[in-house]
């Protein structure tokens, strides 16, 4: 499951909106063992198309130094589709390759409505998972063991 | 002559999960020779038929071998070789 705050869930669907009929993308960084998605940063997409996504070369070495120097991971690598539905295709699919990422995929080819939807791609096999919004990972449950048992 | 490769997570099974290692080599290619003679399989995860795999960029001192000579790209004494996987899709 991701846990994701609302605000980078906004943050992201700007993003898609602003750079559509364009795929925007970027990456939500976060400590490395904690699959906590804090530090938003969108990048820009080299390929400027409809149809493909991807980092520029120089732009994905300096955001993973900045990464190392932090301690952090890419807890999510997000992109959008800007005519089809909010799911990994082939292309999606044989490039991913940080099998601990969230891979989210947002659909804006509704102008009034968004999906969101997040994936693990591992050895070239998709599993969709859920999406938790919350306001604050302070108080979000991450299992249930946080919840007390009540008589 | 050593020189620091750095290893993305996805590469880390076929070096123990080190993030970085040592290996020798005046080219891309003789390092990634070196590697391969150290950490079997990681070879075929950087080339297709003797080419760099389009999924992966390979830099030499933070420059894109891909604007540097490709596999024959020279790398200098204690010169930092970074492999990270392209960020890309449809």
């Amino acid at each position: 499951m991701l846990v994701i705050r609302a605000d980078l869930v906004d943050e992201i669907v700007a993003h898609a909106r602003r750079d559509h009929p364009d795929e925007a993308c970027g990456v939500i960084a976060g400590p490395e063992g904690s699959d906590r998605p804090e530090r938003f940063i969108p990048m820009v997409n080299s390929a400027r198309s409809p149809t493909f996504y991807e980092f520029d070369s120089g732009d994905l070495l300096r955001l993973y130094r900045d990464m190392d120097s932090r301690d952090e991971v890419p807890v999510v690598i997000y992109h959008s589709h800007t005519a089809t539905e909010a799911y990994p295709s082939r292309t999606d699919i044989s490039y991913a390759s940080e099998p601990e990422a969230h891979y989210v995929l947002v659909s804006t080819r509704e102008a009034d409505s968004h999906e969101f939807r997040s994936f693990r791609i591992v050895d070239g096999v998709v599993t969709e998972e859920d999406v938790d919004v919350v306001e604050s990972y302070m108080f979000a449950h991450t299992g249930a063991d946080d919840v007390p048992e009540r008589d | 002559m050593a020189v620091t490769v750095s290893i993305p997570t996805i590469l880390r099974t076929h070096t123990g999960g080190e993030k970085t290692v040592e290996a020798k080599g005046g080219t891309v290619g003789e390092v990634i020779d070196d590697l391969e003679s150290r950490h079997s399989g990681i070879a075929g995860r950087l080339l297709t038929n003797g080419s760099l795999h389009r999924f992966v960029n390979i830099y030499v001192d933070d420059e894109d071998i891909r604007f540097a000579g490709g596999l024959q790209a020279p790398v200098g004494e204690n010169s930092n070789v970074t492999i990270l996987p392209a960020v890309a899709g449809g």
